[in-house]
């Protein structure tokens, strides 16, 4: 790698392509640039996956070299020239950067590479990713490496299953339109026994939720037995819909350590009738698209609950974009994915977020830099993904949520459900006249976000759960600055 | 009890205005009306029984409204809903249903449990008003 090393300029090499151009095909080190991993004149092609890669070449590393060294390091390229490229047709199968472009006001630069479709297996998530960042994430010449967003072609997009139902069918199946839908984590996430947990379960979908759900780390532990839990929770479930008229629902986790149990806890689900069960993220991707296909198979809602994401797309300077995420998982099929709440306790900007919400909804999408999005994405039918926004949210943020989140939504109150001060019934009442009222005032045409509070005043006065709610929580708000923010912003005009 | 399917069942039911006001957002969007009634409003009870055919060439709000009650004056002891669809490609299904009118009384559902092994339990729920044969319901 002497090429790109900070001491480039005293390693033989460099002395000798800049002297004397060598042999693409001379044995020993080549620059990647000087391998076709770099060609600003390539044209991509519709049926190429596109790359958007932020990153920081290490000091005395040409940025060309950098992002050329990305594009071999993720196709074709190893360290070193192999002649056996000549038995192939290598100008097709290597990935091409075709622009570098610096982030003004940083050290880093953004890095455009093309891949041929035909690098890919069809419908495999592992595939591409083992791929796309399956080596090159630590590769020494870059000081940090980071993949902001992907092109996938409506070509590649097809090979795969996508959602298992989608909005849509959701909503059919489910018998609810023209609003979001609501829902609750149970909480304490941890310790509850069965009987106790389905308390909580069976007061929040009386009083108005849609759904309650299983927390990511709610899998089988000793307090509570998966089937243990699954039987009550489904006690709750018929109870609640026979008290309301109404199709309810629980994310019955069935995160475990195998597939087989995996397998074993989802039709365990299904035999006792309940319309979703969900996965977390740190079962992998394989187990993921797995599910999903037993998902469609089955007539299940497929929720995945985000765990372990912040790990790698939280930091600007390391790991993978939420965006990218939430594409693998609409190809991998899930119906629902935690997606950010704006305005609640976990980090995402407003646009960003924005940003995931269209990519996972949206059939269609532009680039736009502001949301950042580096580019279109077509999803053909694919059908969309709900995307569910959790975490530190409250019935006084309604006219909010429904600004910036929009209708296909599952919007999650744990801590605005449970800790309602005249009960769980009453928290999961508030929510839900709280939203209807919004639709409401929206669909009236009334300007929902300056009058908000006002709407929901009113709504309060036919509702007593929802008086108290405004009361308990009126001036809690998580005001910090996101560290994941799109690179452009929008400058207002006069 | 109070069935709370549909759009708006957590708020006061909907004043006619109000509802003309749903039915306008509706029209704005290009989504055309369908009014539907039940005497069984089972969760898994999808189609209700159309009041004529969905109102595809009326776009006065105030037409739609006459067309409701009508259908309120020949069935007022009926749950009746009205709705906007969306034909638009990739949707293509319900994006508001209103439940417009209600019995007098409602007597909700039976949840039947019917007790197997290993602790599992075969849930089915049954309307009430469907004890009658349809037409003599909330009579």
């Amino acid at each position: 790698m002497a090429l790109i090393t900070p001491n480039a300029a005293t390693t033989p090499h460099k002395v000798a392509t800049s002297n004397n151009k060598k042999s693409r095909w001379s044995a020993g080190v080549a620059p990647y640039a000087e391998m076709g991993y770099y060609n600003p004149d390539y044209e991509p092609k519709g049926t190429d996956i596109l790359c958007a890669f932020r990153f920081v070449p290490q000091d005395g590393v040409e940025p060309t070299e950098a992002a050329a060294a990305v594009a071999g390091e993720s196709s074709t390229a190893t360290w070193t020239v192999v002649w056996t490229d000549r038995l192939t047709a290598h100008e097709h199968f290597q990935a091409k950067c075709y622009n570098v472009v610096p982030v003004p006001g940083s050290d880093q630069y953004i890095a455009y590479i093309a891949y041929a479709l035909d690098l890919f297996e069809e419908g495999s998530i592992a595939n591409l990713t083992s791929s796309i960042i399956g080596n090159v994430f630590g590769f020494k010449p870059l000081k940090s490496l980071r993949l902001e967003d992907m092109r996938i072609p409506l070509h590649y997009t097809m090979t795969f299953q996508g959602p298992a139902h989608g909005i849509v069918m959701e909503r059919e199946y489910l018998n609810k339109y023209g609003r979001p839908l609501l829902g609750a984590t149970t909480k304490p996430k941890l310790g509850l026994s069965a009987r106790n947990y389905s308390r909580v379960v069976y007061e929040a979908l009386k009083g108005g939720l849609d759904f309650v759900k299983d927390d990511e780390n709610v899998n089988s532990q000793a307090f509570m037995r998966w089937r243990d839990r699954y039987l009550f929770c489904m006690e709750a479930v018929n109870k609640a819909e026979s008290m309301t008229g109404e199709i309810k629902g629980h994310y019955l986790n069935v995160t475990a350590a195998t597939m087989e149990d995996m397998y074993e806890r989802a039709s365990f689900a299904k035999e006792l009738g309940s319309v979703i069960v969900m996965v977390d993220l740190t079962v992998g991707y394989t187990a993921i698209q797995s599910m999903a296909k037993w998902c469609r198979a089955n007539g299940l809602l497929l929720h995945l609950h985000r765990a372990g994401h912040g790990t790698y797309t939280r930091q600007k300077t390391h790991g993978v974009s939420f965006r990218v995420i939430a594409k693998w998982m609409r190809l991998a099929g899930v119906d629902h994915l935690h997606a950010g709440t704006v305005v609640g306790k976990l980090e995402g900007d407003p646009n960003a977020v924005r940003g995931y919400y269209s990519t996972l909804r949206s059939a269609k999408l532009e680039p736009d830099p502001t949301l950042g999005l580096y580019f279109e994405q077509d999803w053909g039918q694919m059908p969309g993904v709900m995307p569910v926004a959790s975490g530190g949210i409250h019935a006084g943020q309604i006219h909010q949520l429904l600004h910036y989140l929009g209708e296909d939504v599952v919007l999650q109150f744990g801590g605005g459900t449970i800790g309602h001060p005249s009960g769980i019934a009453d928290g999961a009442t508030a929510n839900r006249v709280a939203v209807e009222a919004m639709i409401q005032a929206r669909n009236e045409g009334r300007d929902y976000l300056a009058e908000g509070p006002d709407i929901l005043a009113a709504a309060s006065r036919n509702s007593p759960a929802l008086r108290a709610a405004l009361e308990v929580w009126k001036d809690v708000t998580f005001d910090y600055t996101s560290t994941d923010t799109p690179d452009a912003v929008v400058t207002p005009t006069a | 009890m109070r069935i709370t399917q549909g759009t708006f069942s957590y708020l006061p039911d909907f004043t006619d205005e109000q509802i003309e006001a749903q039915v306008q957002y509706c029209l704005d969007n290009g989504w055309p009306l369908l009014i539907e009634y039940t005497d069984d409003p089972h969760p898994r009870n999808i189609l209700w029984e159309m009041w004529g055919m969905p109102m595809f060439d009326i776009k006065d709000p105030a037409a739609i409204m006459l067309e409701l009650n009508a259908c309120r004056k020949e069935l007022p002891r009926h749950y009746i809903r009205i709705s906007g669809y969306d034909r638009s490609l990739g949707r293509a299904s319900t994006m508001l249903s209103i439940i417009v009118n209600r019995p007098p009384e409602e007597p909700g559902f039976h949840l039947e449990r019917e007790g197997g092994p290993d602790r599992q339990v075969r849930y089915t729920l049954r309307s009430y008003a469907a004890d009658k044969q349809g037409g003599e319901r909330y009579q």
